[in-house]
């Protein structure tokens, strides 16, 4: 029988870690979540030997303190689910820098392994590392490892199967941290002993220490205990009585003496000969980071970015819909003509899972392309560069690739805030995006520019909705960094991975990885959408029509104009009857003071909740134009023509306007909200978007249409 | 000159300094310890702005400093 083991991997990021999990997991990989945060949890199987052993990529941390979520689920896991071995990635060209974290993981008491990356890097760098020498200074088994290059795997993996295996613990090297703080430890360790639970959960030792740095997590701890006030009383005493000794915090002094340890054992064991030399990465960064070119190229290739994502995919959602078209036609034929399941698989389902499968090639574009981004480096120093400008808005540098993807799908922007580290700058990136106009909402503009607004202006009308958009979304940040997201903004301290070729491999697995959740999640909710929408207006099924058009119909089999038009006005009687036109008729009076008090229209609208495209669907059939895109003259002559109950037209170019601008702000598709919902893993957030963005809409919709119309702006523009 | 404590923002790229005191509070006192920039930390200048932010050079890596930190930070030239 096999036996079974866990792991865990841990390190700085950009120490190669995810590399080396790749290197073991390969293909088989699981990404989930941590309950309850929004951190990827990374997870995969390989069999080695005779074990079958589970790896778990721990996110990339500096630290284990309580400052961060990332910090926090990388301690919480290893002291709660007790992986059999830890591997601590380090990058052997920053030993130092490294070794702090290792240093952390060794007061926490956990079976460790320092996995020495990068050693082709250090031995290039003119770094020599006394492996062993190094090992025995600091208590842990070292393994050195290139993991781009392979090697070292499976040392690593005999290593950890050694330590697995090893039932007796071994003699661990206990850091000094001076004699005075080692007797407060001593106190503290004393009093911690009273609450048993506590102790057998945690080392008490490491306990003591965070305790002495007021790490927040274990206050906490400390304060549901049964002893908490003993032991909070002794902590405060432990503190004022060292910061007198020392004249500084404690925590500043235990992070001296991690370091002195650390140097003290890299003295030792490590001899270095090298200056510091400009690297190729520093000479490129001269280019790209300088202050009057860096900004244009950043531009530049952003702009390079959009264009090769729309161009490329275009042929392939050509693809999706032709694909569509021969699968709705072959089970036209099959199932019978007019039945309720015959629509519900064409209509329904194929068109619900196409509409689907059409975002499909433009999010795996995207995700390529930052995946390029990131693993060559450059998206560090694009936050760098961004982010003066964002924040003047109250935002990170790394808010706006988030709001630049936008600009092509709200989808993949939203999840692309995962690289923003602070939570409140993420969410409030977030819930600004679905301002930021999405592909989806041009054909309506398209539809109505070309029906309201001459072709001279068409062009400005459209730009100036999305800079509409843009201004919204930058007030909307700014009003929630200050309101509801108070704080100073972070500090920003980030570190400039050097340049590096990015492999096939690791593209191919990052743009899969996005890609992959996108179609699970957001599919299962349009599909469901789609269904919802056509059974709302598909039913009743046979609604009381006023005129016996099946009758009419046969009867004027030879004359196919007529029988278009009859079909036509069969289709709109029963799209007028139905639940959701019954729905579009009750909500319609809301949009009365924005200037359009239209059933039809309301029926677009709601249909926008599932897609955005949709809308324009909707509206065709709607007015009876049979098959209608945004091109289609007709449609637009029948919106023109479109009159209120007392015979006055109901659209003008200011009507129109107003009606693009909610359109352009309102609640974005069921395809982001459940993806907000993923990524903030609560109902809260996207119930407010859904909330709110529609009522901005409204509100600025209702301004610009009453406001024109004071204006006399009514008739104009046309 | 040697023996003066500057704050990091006023020094020209290309210098090399050393870290002597962090003004502020827990949060970037850690932030900056987590990432290897500890009191007694030696490093590079590589590009400073005076109101913008700072990139220097520690052992091997390169780090962003926003701005408000690099005015927080007070260094001696080495």
């Amino acid at each position: 029988m096999r036996k079974e083991l866990t792991i865990a991997l841990a390190g700085n990021p950009n120490s190669g870690k995810t590399t080396l999990f790749n290197n073991l997991t390969g293909a088989r990989q699981h990404v989930g979540n941590y309950p309850g945060v929004t951190v990827e949890k990374k997870e995969g199987t390989l069999k080695y030997r005779d074990y079958k052993i589970k790896v778990v990529d721990l996110p990339g941390t500096y630290s284990l303190t309580a400052y961060s979520i990332d910090e926090i689920v990388t301690r919480n896991f290893v002291t709660e689910e007790k992986p059999d071995v830890v591997i601590d990635v380090i990058d052997a060209s920053n030993l130092e820098r490294n070794l702090y974290l290792a240093t952390q993981f060794m007061e926490l008491g956990v079976p460790l392994i320092l996995a020495l990356n990068m050693s082709d890097v250090a031995k290039k760098q003119g770094t020599k590392i006394d492996k062993n020498r190094l090992s025995e200074l600091l208590g842990v088994p070292i393994v050195s490892t290139v993991a781009t290059k392979k090697i070292g795997m499976s040392e690593l993996l005999d290593e950890v199967v050694s330590l697995a295996e090893a039932k007796i613990e071994s003699e661990k090297i206990v850091m000094n941290y001076g004699k005075e703080i080692r007797e407060e430890l001593k106190k503290l360790e004393e009093v911690l002993k009273k609450d048993k639970p506590l102790i057998e959960k945690y080392h008490s030792r490491w306990l003591a220490i965070k305790l002495l740095e007021s790490d927040a997590e274990v206050i906490k701890k400390a304060e549901k205990s049964s002893s908490s006030e003993e032991i909070l009383g002794a902590v405060e005493k432990s503190i004022t009585h060292l910061k007198g000794i020392f004249n500084d915090e404690p925590d500043a002094i235990i992070a001296d003496k991690r370091y002195g340890f650390i140097s003290g054992a890299c003295s030792e064991a490590v001899s270095r000969n090298y200056e510091t030399r400009h690297t190729t990465s520093d000479k490129i960064d001269k280019v790209l980071v300088n202050r009057i070119v860096g900004l244009p190229i950043f531009l530049g290739l952003m702009w390079l970015v959009f264009r090769f994502t729309f161009k490329v995919s275009e042929p392939l959602m050509g693809w999706v819909e032709v694909m569509q078209e021969s699968l709705g036609n072959m089970f036209g034929g099959i199932l019978p003509d007019g039945s309720a399941i015959q629509s519900l698989v064409v209509d329904g389902i194929i068109g619900g899972v196409g509409s689907v499968l059409i975002f499909v090639p433009i999010i795996f574009l995207l995700f390529l392309a930052m995946a390029v981004l990131e693993d060559s480096g450059y998206m560090a120093r694009a936050a760098f560069i961004m982010d003066r400008l964002m924040h003047k808005i109250g935002l990170h540098g790394r808010s706006f690739i988030p709001m630049l993807l936008g600009f092509g799908c709200n989808l993949p922007a939203i999840m692309a805030t995962r690289t923003i580290e602070d939570r409140k700058d993420r969410l409030v990136t977030i819930l600004v995006n679905p301002f930021i106009s999405c592909g989806a909402r041009l054909p309506v503009y398209t539809l109505f520019i070309g029906a309201f607004f001459s072709e001279r202006i068409a062009g400005n009308v459209l730009f100036s909705l999305y800079v509409l958009g843009m201004i919204v979304a930058i007030v909307m940040a700014k009003i929630f960094r200050r309101f509801l997201f108070r704080g100073p903004a972070s500090p920003f301290v980030m570190e400039l991975p050097p340049y590096r070729m990015p492999t096939i491999k690791g593209l191919f697995i990052h743009m899969w990885e996005r890609g992959a959740v996108y179609l699970k999640k957001a599919g299962t909710v349009i599909f469901v959408g789609c269904v919802l929408i056509w059974f709302l207006s598909s039913f009743p099924w046979h609604p009381q029509y006023s005129k016996d058009y099946n009758t009419l119909i046969e009867q004027a089999q030879e004359n196919e104009e007529l029988v278009s038009k009859l079909e036509n006005e069969k289709a709109f009687e029963k799209m007028e009857k139905s639940y959701a036109g019954r729905i579009g008729r009750t909500i319609a009076p809301v949009f009365r003071p924005l200037g359009f008090d239209d059933w039809k229209m309301s029926v677009g609208l709601i249909g926008g909740f599932i897609a955005k495209e949709i809308v324009v669907g909707t509206l065709g059939t709607l007015h009876s134009v049979g098959e209608a895109d945004e091109e289609s003259k007709t449609l637009r002559q029948a919106l023109q023509n479109q009159k209120h109950s007392d015979g006055s037209r109901m659209y003008s170019p200011l009507v129109a306007y107003s009606l693009m601008v909610f359109v352009l702000l309102y609640m974005p598709c069921v395809a982001v909200i459940a993806v907000i919902k993923r990524e903030t893993n609560s109902w809260r957030w996207p119930i407010f978007t859904a909330v709110y963005t529609t009522a901005i809409a409204w509100i600025v919709a209702f301004v610009i249409y009453q406001g024109g119309t004071l204006l006399g702006l009514g008739g104009l523009l046309k | 000159m040697k023996g003066q404590y500057l704050p990091l923002n006023m020094i020209s790229p290309g210098r090399k300094v050393k870290l002597v005191a962090v003004r502020g509070g827990q949060g970037i006192r850690r932030r900056l310890n987590d990432m290897g920039l500890n009191i007694g930390a030696e490093f590079r200048i590589v590009h400073s702005h005076f109101s913008g932010p700072c990139i220097i050079a520690v052992d091997n890596t390169r780090l962003v400093l926003g701005r408000g930190m690099s005015q927080k930070i007070l260094v001696e030239e080495t």
